[in-house]
């Protein structure tokens, strides 16, 4: 702690930090360009000037960048000081010289920092009279606007992309008064992170392309705090509607989860909400009825015995919970295959009743060491991947700190850091994109990878089960990547479901173990397929095939799939006669698919936008969505309808929950690994000052002639039975609990900047905490029981080829697969081999390969590379024509007929 | 006393005085072009519709009276999709216009809007839009903004240089 004097005053303050952060936590407001919480400082924008003096006598005092300025205890500086702020208008004077009459056309305009800046510095008239600089725009791709006159030259573009995010295409051309921020051509963007420039840029240069084809200002917007569907790190988003469309997604702060980003699957994918195929209306056999004639034929249909309920991995708890009680415990499946199903089992077993704690997001930034397994981060689970991307500068910043370079110095700490990266390890199927910064890589077949895994845990701890018949040249591997991990303070072990091996992940688990003995500082992270995969298995609930074989063997006829598209989890045939074999096919979901157009009752549910819910990441931690909009009369969130339904049925249990708390207090008392969820946010009879939170900015604007064209009487808004928040303007305009936060807002600060203001310390956690429940807690004291069963190494079959799934941030989730923008991203199907095997088939690049899975046959044209293992395919997981449900799998080459005999003679030959 | 009989007095020598009521409808008033009346739309001098979609009238209308959707046309150009007016709400303010950028929407001297059913005072962009520039001709906003717009490409606006060429470091 130190004491710093600004005009004057005293304050308490931390040490090592600079003078600009120090200040914007301590609430002035100083403007800024260059300086980003996340990026550090440069000084290169000029706009934080302050005074610094050198005692309380000296009277003169000199200008300096508060941003490149450490703090100093007894240091005595003004900000309102007349020469400070004269620098600053004249700053903000020269970065608007060039800069267009835009505004009004600008989507920045309203939350554009340049305005915020421009305002406060005071600069309200222009003054210069000459000619203006311009510059032609880039296409950029599907996802970003690009309109470069707006530029002031701030880096920040630039020192994202590349620096932070490890982009490549994005660059700053030519010099002096001419510098360009663009590709070297046009072109898409290929960076996963593309979308956060609309964020980190403070002007409408880089601009959300989805939002411009619905254009609405951030004052018009209603808003609330939702959470990313899109993958298991459950990234903290804003989701803004208007006119009943859902229109973008921005960054909700997040200090523990995801920071200051999103990836562009989570932010661009949200369009699926708004597609015209949306299941809008409750269909009876290809009739439309209305609310109350469904809820009364379903009360009927579903008294009856027989009916079973599928869950859904992208369902809210809530959701998942109400199924389950209307249907009863027994009937209850879990909508994933047998495959998903073991593995997040064994990820919540093993990060709850296992001695290693799994880290954060922002933990992992941190991490000095990291080795991955199995994972392609950078497509399952994309913020976890900028997150490691950080961590490899951990180990050689600590030289800078040596030095007395503090960390927030960022050209300083680049200029000592150069190209050193620290350890990072990856072991994959294929290429990755993060391999550019590993020490080694090994690409492998997920058994290799698990044994790779499973040596390194026994170079650890010599009581962790050994590996027989291991190459040399895999044991160096395994005995550099022990001694890194044992080198380093923080060291983090990730794995995941993306490659579908549970021994991939028990290795995992074998290696923190063995560290943890060493080290309590590590770190184990899975990461999961689906938003709430975590949710659902810590739920508990049959097994999909399970359900399969109750309606097969007659002891159920109808079934209720909610939210579910039983062809992703099933494979093909098995879905096929499953449906075929039921009565009654009840479909709960909000878009449609190959499940719900053979469904005989389709109900249309709410999607995350018109919905309360509750999802748990893939850290365990429980966090809670709300609804942005009522959509309409019918559509609303699965567990409502399964409690309107059960309340008709005359269900005494269900008929007891009313509302969101009633249903989520129920899961906390229930469900044992679920406790405490119901304290995540505050409950809907809060108030603050009396008054409930607004979904809408004070400046919301229509609101008396929006629906005027059906009515001039404007209709009373809905009121929210199920939060604190209101869909109206009206409410308390002061800082919401941190749980609550339907857009960042403060006083002169419009921009997405002014989350500074709802910090503890700015970068850090948000006031009264992060939100979010973390349910999986170590305990240390439990006895290691290591996994044994390690497999054998994988051997390539003649004329088979074992076929493995590569994730793709577009295209693999399947919401996001059905947003506009996401679409023209997707890779078209394809079949990778490697080139000796391609060779041997006689095959070249884009000819298409025939297969057979399990007397089906398919055909995809090829891709040749040397990146991935012999005998080895992958295909895009969750792209159209591909049978990822089925994978991984053996293929045979040759035709049906010839199986048989095939596999025969490989028994065979074995046994001789 | 005195004072009731003076006040009936000075009634009484009103009936001299010029009159100040006029006999409408049959009669029409004249009303300064400042008079803020009935709002419209106006169009650009190349008769293009003004409005750019900028949200900035609705978000001063204090009665939030204003709704519009704004949309781009193939060159970028900007103009709003749909445009509402309710004058049940309407409190003839001008902020509306005071907040334009484009000078696009005017409050002009015409406030023969009465109507039996209400639902007939809610304008739409048909209702609102007319053939002129206004009260201030001459003016087109996508001459002095940066956007490039069918017929004004980059660096063709007033006071703009021609398009900087990224490529001057090279050789
Ligand atoms: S970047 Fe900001 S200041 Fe510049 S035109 Fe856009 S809204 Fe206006
Ligand atoms: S494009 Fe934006 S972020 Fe990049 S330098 Fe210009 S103003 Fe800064
Ligand atoms: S897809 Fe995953 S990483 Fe991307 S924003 Fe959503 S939750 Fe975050
Ligand atoms: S302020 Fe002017 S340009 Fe903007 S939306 Fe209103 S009428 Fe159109
Ligand atoms: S923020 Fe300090 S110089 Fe840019």
């Amino acid at each position: 702690m130190a004491i710093l004097y600004i005009d004057n005053k005293p304050y308490e303050i931390p040490t090592g930090k600079n003078l600009l952060e120090t200040c914007l936590t301590l609430g002035f407001d100083v403007p800024y360009f260059c300086w980003h919480p996340a990026m550090g400082s440069v000084g290169a924008c000029r706009q934080c000037a302050v005074k610094v003096y050198k005692d309380e006598n000296d009277t003169k005092g000199r200008l300096i960048m508060s941003c490149m300025e450490p703090v100093a205890n007894n240091q005595r500086i003004s900000i309102s000081d007349p020469d400070a702020k004269e620098f600053r208008e004249q700053v903000v004077g020269w970065l608007m010289t060039n800069h267009p009459h835009d505004c009004a056309v600008c989507d920045e305009g309203g939350s554009c920092h340049l305005q915020d800046m421009t305002v406060m510095t005071g600069h309200n008239y222009r003054k210069f009279k000459y000619k203006k600089r311009t510059y032609t725009n880039q296409y950029l791709g599907p996802f970003l606007n690009h309109e470069m006159n707006r530029c002031i030259q701030c880096y920040r573009c630039v020192r994202f992309y590349k620096d932070y995010a490890g982009g490549k295409d994005l660059d700053v051309f030519a010099s002096k008064n001419n510098v360009y921020f663009g590709r070297a051509e046009d072109g898409v963007l290929e960076s996963e992170f593309s979308g956060n420039l609309a964020e980190v840029c403070p002007t409408g240069v880089f601009t959300d392309k989805t939002l411009k084809q619905h254009y609405t200002r951030k004052w018009d917007l209603t808003m609330a705090p939702s959470v990313c569907q899109h993958c298991s790190i459950g990234c903290n988003t804003i989701a803004g509607e208007r006119y009943g469309s859902l229109r973008m997604i921005a960054n909700r702060y997040h200090g523990e989860v995801n920071g200051y980003f999103l990836c562009d699957r989570g932010r661009f994918g949200y369009e699926f909400v708004n597609a015209k195929d949306r299941i809008r209306k409750p269909m009876m056999r290809h009739q439309e009825v209305d609310h109350t004639t469904i809820i009364h034929e379903l009360s009927i249909l579903l008294k009856q015995p027989g009916v079973i309920g599928i869950g859904s991995p992208r369902a809210s708890l809530q959701s998942n919970f109400a199924l389950k009680a209307l249907v009863g415990e027994h009937n209850f499946y879990h909508g994933v295959s047998d495959n998903e199903h073991d593995l997040a089992e064994l990820a919540v077993k093993i990060l709850n009743e296992g001695p290693v704690r799994t880290p954060s997001t922002k933990e992992v930034e941190t991490a000095d060491a990291v080795f991955i397994l199995g994972e392609d981060l950078t497509n399952t689970a994309p913020i976890l991947a900028l997150a490691v991307r950080q961590s490899v500068k951990q180990e050689p910043s600590a030289q800078a700190v040596q030095v007395n370079i503090p960390l927030w110095n960022d050209a300083a700490v680049r200029g000592i850091v150069q190209d050193r990266k620290g350890p990072l390890y990856i072991a994959s199927i294929h290429a990755t994109k993060l391999d550019e910064l590993a020490a080694a890589t090994y690409r492998a077949t997920p058994d290799d990878i698990a044994r790779l895994g499973f040596a390194v845990a026994h170079i650890l701890d010599e009581s962790s089960p050994v590996v027989e018949n291991l190459t040399d040249d895999q044991y160096q591997l395994a005995e550099q990547i022990a001694r890194a991990l044992l080198a380093a303070k923080e060291p983090v072990i990730i794995s995941g479901a993306g490659c579908e091996s549970d021994a991939v992940m028990k290795a995992a688990a074998n290696i923190s173990w063995a560290l943890q003995k060493r080290n309590e500082q590590t770190g184990l992270v899975y990461t999961m397929l689906e938003c709430n995969s975590m949710g659902l298995a810590m739920m508990g609930g049959h097994r999909l095939q399970a359900a399969f074989n109750a309606v097969m063997n007659g002891h159920a006829h109808t079934v209720i799939v909610m939210e579910n598209d039983l062809y992703r989890h099933g494979n093909k045939s098995d879905v096929d006669a499953f449906l075929a074999a039921c009565k009654n096919i009840i479909v709960l979901d909000h878009s449609m698919h190959a499940t719900s157009s053979k469904a005989h009752i389709i109900i249309p549910a709410g999607t995350f936008a018109e919905s309360d819910g509750t999802l748990v990441n893939n850290e365990g931690r429980a966090q809670r969505f709300f609804q942005v909009y009522e959509a309409n009369e019918v559509i609303s969130e699965s567990w409502r309808w399964l409690l309107n339904i059960g309340a008709a049925m005359g269900n005494m249990r269900i008929n007891a929950w009313k509302n969101f708390e009633d249903i989520t207090q129920a899961i906390a008392n229930e469900e044992p690994l679920l406790r405490g969820i119901d304290t995540i946010t505050p409950s809907p009879q809060f108030r603050l000052a009396g008054q409930r939170i607004p979904r809408e900015p004070h400046r919301y604007s229509g609101r008396t002639s929006m629906n005027a064209k059906d009515n001039v009487s404007e209709p009373k808004p809905p009121e929210d039975a199920d939060s604190p928040l209101s869909y109206t303007m009206e409410g308390y305009r002061g800082a919401p609990p941190s749980s609550m936060i339907p857009f960042f807002w403060s006083p002169g600060w419009n921009s997405v900047q002014s989350v500074n203001k709802y910090q503890e310390t700015v970068g850090g956690p948000l006031r009264g905490g992060d939100p979010g429940l973390r349910l999986l807690e170590p305990d240390a004291t439990k006895p290691v029981l290591y996994f044994h069963g390690i497999p054998e190494a994988f051997k390539p079959l003649e004329d088979h080829i074992w076929i493995l799934p590569l994730h793709h941030i577009f295209g693999s989730e399947e919401l996001s697969a059905k947003s506009p923008s996401v679409e023209k991203r997707i890779p078209s199907p394809y079949i990778l081999i490697h080139a000796e095997d391609a060779a041997n088939l006689a095959l070249h690049e884009n000819e298409p390969l025939t297969f057979y899975i399990r007397h089906h046959t398919y055909s995809l044209p090829v891709k040749i590379t040397t990146a991935i293992p012999h005998g080895v395919a992958a295909v895009p997981y969750g792209i159209k024509a591909i049978p990822c449900s089925e994978l991984p799998e053996w293929a045979t080459l040759k035709d049906e007929s010839q199986i048989n005999v095939y596999t025969h003679a490989r028994v065979n030959v074995k046994q001789t | 006393m005195i004072s009731i009989i003076r006040t009936m007095w000075l009634t009484f020598l009103h009936m001299f005085h010029k009159r100040a009521t006029i006999q409408y409808p049959e009669e029409k008033i004249k009303l300064p072009a400042r008079w803020r009346g009935r709002i419209v739309l106006t169009r650009d001098p190349d008769m293009g519709e003004r409005c750019v979609g900028c949200y900035l009238c609705a978000a001063a209308c204090p009665v939030d009276c204003i709704s519009l959707q704004a949309t781009e046309d193939e060159h970028g150009r900007r103009y709003p999709e749909f445009f509402r007016i309710n004058f049940s709400r309407c409190i003839f303010c001008g902020y509306c216009e005071e907040a334009c950028p484009t000078y696009a929407i005017q409050l002009i001297p015409d406030f023969e809007m009465g109507e039996y059913n209400r639902q007939n005072l809610v304008y739409e962009k048909q209702d609102l839009l007319i053939n002129s520039e206004g009260k201030y001709p001459g003016y087109n906003y996508y001459n002095v903004a940066g956007l490039a717009v069918k017929g004004k490409d980059k660096g063709e606006g007033a006071n703009e240089l021609a398009p900087v060429d990224v490529h001057s470091l090279l050789p």
